[in-house]
């Protein structure tokens, strides 16, 4: 494979050391994430305190090698490109040295890949073009290394077809779009299963466990599984500098959640995605299989969804209720164009059973888990705040998601007859 | 950095002001308890600095789907052992979104009752013992009993060292310290009579947060027992026949009973207790007729009887207590799955509010 060379990079190595952690990164366009704070204690870092050899399917003495801190030895840092193949739910990624840390996605070099090998691009004419998007720290290598969110474009700079993020990212530089400040909450949730059953982790092989209620945030061997694999995650998170901002476990034994947010327009994508990758990394260690299928297993168990969250600065301010129901008006009446592009095989997990609104029926309601919109309480008390968007898979594209969100609330209108019809349908006064 | 125990080890203090808080509440069979975690922008050792938060109480039996919110309210902070850092465990009681505490809420009533001014006035303490039994997984039979079969009879167990007669030690021993470490006021732990099951103290707390301290450390070793894949159980009888149930003896005083004089202060109480026998039997926890049959360490569950030094009565008084005049008195007709929340508050209700 061609590999382009790196030229030598004027750095400016102070701007990767200054100041406090942001919500939103400081330096115009760039997106630099999980930055250290100013103050921070020394290089040496993390403090490894094992508790004792587990099996991780890596050989021991390779421990110290995996760990060394290269900075004493070394200006290089190792960039893991990250990006999403042809199914538009496998995450792909390869390793380069850059020759010092960057402060932003700008100064890292362009790279490809060999496209025939993910099936995006035929074999006479394979390279795909990876444009660096977003950067956040290297949970697993640590030191200055990084982890760089990509997306894809022909070697005419056209982007491909799985390529979600280029049109996300125009409909959030839209001046009607950026001006109301889109915020999402995302809530992943996934399955854990066994490594070659493929039955879920935790689950008697040949049968199955007592039936749903003990499993939702339990505790206990009996209860619980797969606790490390969350709570890793959730701390590898935080070190990246993603959003991170609970976790949970579900109400079938072995699914989990965590959520991302608030973020703002494109981030919350490229937050997802980099979190799904730092997901799989660790399951791939703890050998387990990792799944974000929408209903992993057929019959009275839950699916997995990731039920995003969101809101406007017109929802966010006094008399944004209003504003709520107008924008679940509007989503109502595209209700087709949205589930079409809510994720892969929904139409299993949406049957109007298990917490899930039916695929075919749109509803809203406050507090109610069984809609397909829920508003919470303490929007409805306040007469402002968000919505929460119960339809999209485990499986959804979160660029796809989040951008469709914001083009149906903020750039589309409805007829005046279709709004009325709805306005009457869904007992909504707009 | 690469393994998982160095993520999950990982001390973010050195990258970021952020800590996890898990928050910790009690679902609806009363017995069960949840958790989930959030991230705070910062330390915070105040309860009443945390936010409010909220979880589907349709899926814990607490609320309908359609009306699924209930909300939690912080009530106490311990540092998360798991962790460490400077992250958190938060005990919360669990309210509906119009501020009413929902039915499983025991702590509220017990609070209103704390803050009475006649019971803070007494200072009450409380020393609770915890029993519980360890079970092996997916087959719940005790841990170290041959699968199939019975190990021999009681009598080498309680207290006891060796393979074939202390079964779980590194489950209690890490309990022990993780509690230390959370700031729960854990004062001991002894192997007991039947093989497999372990006790471990919490006191002298003040009112509430024996409650507090007593669920907390609950969570803590169910975490534990998670960790150690082993199930833990807080029945009271868990293995019918010739072998000891389990319960949750609950040591009480007031400032009257711990001053010169105080044994007579403690007479009149247990007096009332007597009065009041068949209320505090149905609050002591479900299933206790299982364990209370006048054997095995037990007072029949019908008769109230009390004496000095009888672990054959539903309420000791130490010897000590009788020798000095003054003291405590250990009620022991609570099992191990009763609420502390209820059974502190009901005893500081009988014995200093209740007029017979």
């Amino acid at each position: 494979m061609a590999q382009a060379v790196v030229p030598a990079m004027q750095c400016q190595m102070g701007a990767l050391g200054k100041s406090a952690v942001r919500a939103r990164p400081a330096a115009a366009g760039g997106r630099v994430w999980g930055v250290r704070r100013s103050g921070a204690r020394g290089t040496s870092g993390f403090k490894v305190l094992a508790l004792g050899t587990e099996t991780t399917g890596v050989v021991p003495r390779l421990e110290q090698l995996l760990n060394m801190d290269t900075k004493p030895y070394s200006d290089k840092i190792i960039a893991e490109y990250i990006w999403v193949g042809g199914s538009g739910i496998d995450i792909r990624s390869k390793s380069r040295t850059i020759s010092k840390p960057v402060a932003d996605p700008s100064e890292l070099p362009k790279w490809n890949y060999d496209g025939s090998s993910t099936g995006q691009a035929p074999g006479e004419d394979s390279e795909v073009i990876l444009y660096p998007q977003a950067i956040f720290k290297d949970p697993f290598r640590g030191g200055n290394n990084i982890l760089v969110v990509c997306d894809t474009y022909t070697p005419a700079g056209e982007p491909i077809p799985t390529n979600k993020r280029h049109r996300a990212a125009q409909i959030f530089s839209d001046p009607k779009v950026a001006s109301q400040v889109p915020w999402y909450g995302i809530e992943q949730e996934y399955t854990l299963l066994q490594r070659d059953v493929n039955w879920p982790l935790g689950w008697p092989v040949g049968g199955y466990p007592g039936p749903q209620g003990p499993y939702y945030c339990a505790v206990g061997s009996d209860k619980s599984f797969g606790r490390d694999i969350s709570d890793a995650h959730y701390k590898a998170c935080i070190y990246a500098g993603i959003e991170i901002s609970g976790t949970n476990g579900e109400v079938m034994p072995g699914q989990w959640e965590y959520q991302v947010g608030p973020s703002v327009g494109i981030d919350a994508g490229d937050h997802i995605w980099a979190s799904r990758y730092i997901l799989e990394r660790i399951t791939e260690q703890a050998g387990v299989v990792l799944t974000l299928d929408p209903k992993p297993i057929q019959g009275d168990w839950n699916g997995a969804g990731c039920h995003t969250n969101y809101s406007t600065k017109a929802m966010r301010e006094d008399g944004g209720f209003e504003v709520i129901k107008k924008a679940i008006l509007n989503l109502s009446l595209r209700h087709d164009l949205h589930i079409s592009a809510y994720g892969e095989g929904n139409e299993r997990r949406l049957t109007g059973l298990h917490e899930t609104a039916s695929i075919s029926d749109f509803s809203w309601g406050v507090a109610n888990r069984g809609c397909s919109i829920r508003v919470g309480r303490d929007t409805e008390a306040n007469g402002k705040g968000y919505l929460e968007d119960r339809r999209p898979a485990s499986n959804m594209d979160p660029y796809t998601v989040t951008a469709l969100l914001a083009e149906t609330t903020l750039l589309w209108e409805p007829t005046l007859e279709a709004e009325v019809l709805a306005a009457k349908k869904l007992a909504l006064k707009v | 950095m690469a393994l998982l125990t160095d993520l999950l080890n990982l001390d973010l203090s050195d990258s970021t002001e952020k800590i996890i808080a898990e928050y910790i509440w009690i679902g609806g069979s009363g017995m069960d308890l949840r958790s989930k975690a959030r991230t705070l922008s910062g330390p915070v050792t105040d309860p009443s600095k945390l936010p409010k938060w909220n979880y589907d109480g349709s899926s814990t039996g607490q609320a309908p789907g359609e009306d699924s919110e209930v909300i939690l309210y912080p009530q106490a902070i311990f540092k998360d052992p798991f962790r460490r850092g400077n992250n958190i465990l938060v005990m919360c009681d669990c309210y509906t979104p119009a501020g009413e505490p929902i039915p499983t809420n025991k702590r509220h009533a017990a609070a209103k009752i704390f803050s009475n001014p006649a019971v803070s006035a007494e200072e009450p303490w409380y020393g609770i013992e915890q029993e519980y039994t360890l079970l092996q997984k997916d087959i719940n039979w005790p841990l170290g009993w041959p699968v199939g079969g019975f190990p021999g009879p009681q009598g080498p167990y309680y207290c006891s060292i060796g393979a074939d007669k202390s079964f779980g030690r590194d489950i209690v021993d890490s309990h022990y310290k993780a509690c230390l470490y959370a700031g729960i006021n854990i004062s001991g732990i002894n192997g007991e009579v039947m093989p497999g099951q372990w006790e471990f103290q919490v006191g002298p707390s003040v009112g509430i947060s024996a409650g507090d301290q007593v669920w907390v450390a609950r969570y803590l070793l169910e975490r534990i027992t998670e960790i150690a894949g082993v199930v833990v159980s807080f029945d009271p009888k868990p293995i019918p026949g010739d072998w000891n149930g389990a319960g949750a003896h609950t040591n009480y005083s007031t400032e009257s009973m711990r001053k010169d004089g105080g044994f007579q202060v403690i007479v009149a109480a247990v007096e009332k207790l007597k009065l009041r026998h068949k209320e505090h039997i149905a609050a002591y926890g479900e299933g206790n007729e299982r364990r209370l049959t006048g054997k095995h360490e037990t007072a029949d569950i019908h008769t109230f009887s009390w004496g000095v030094a009888n672990r054959g009565a539903s309420v000791r008084v130490g010897r000590e207590t009788e020798q000095n005049g003054k003291g405590y008195f250990e009620d022991r007709r609570p099992a191990s799955n009763m609420d502390p929340y209820v059974v502190t508050a009901m005893i500081a209700d009988t014995t200093i509010l209740w007029k017979p």
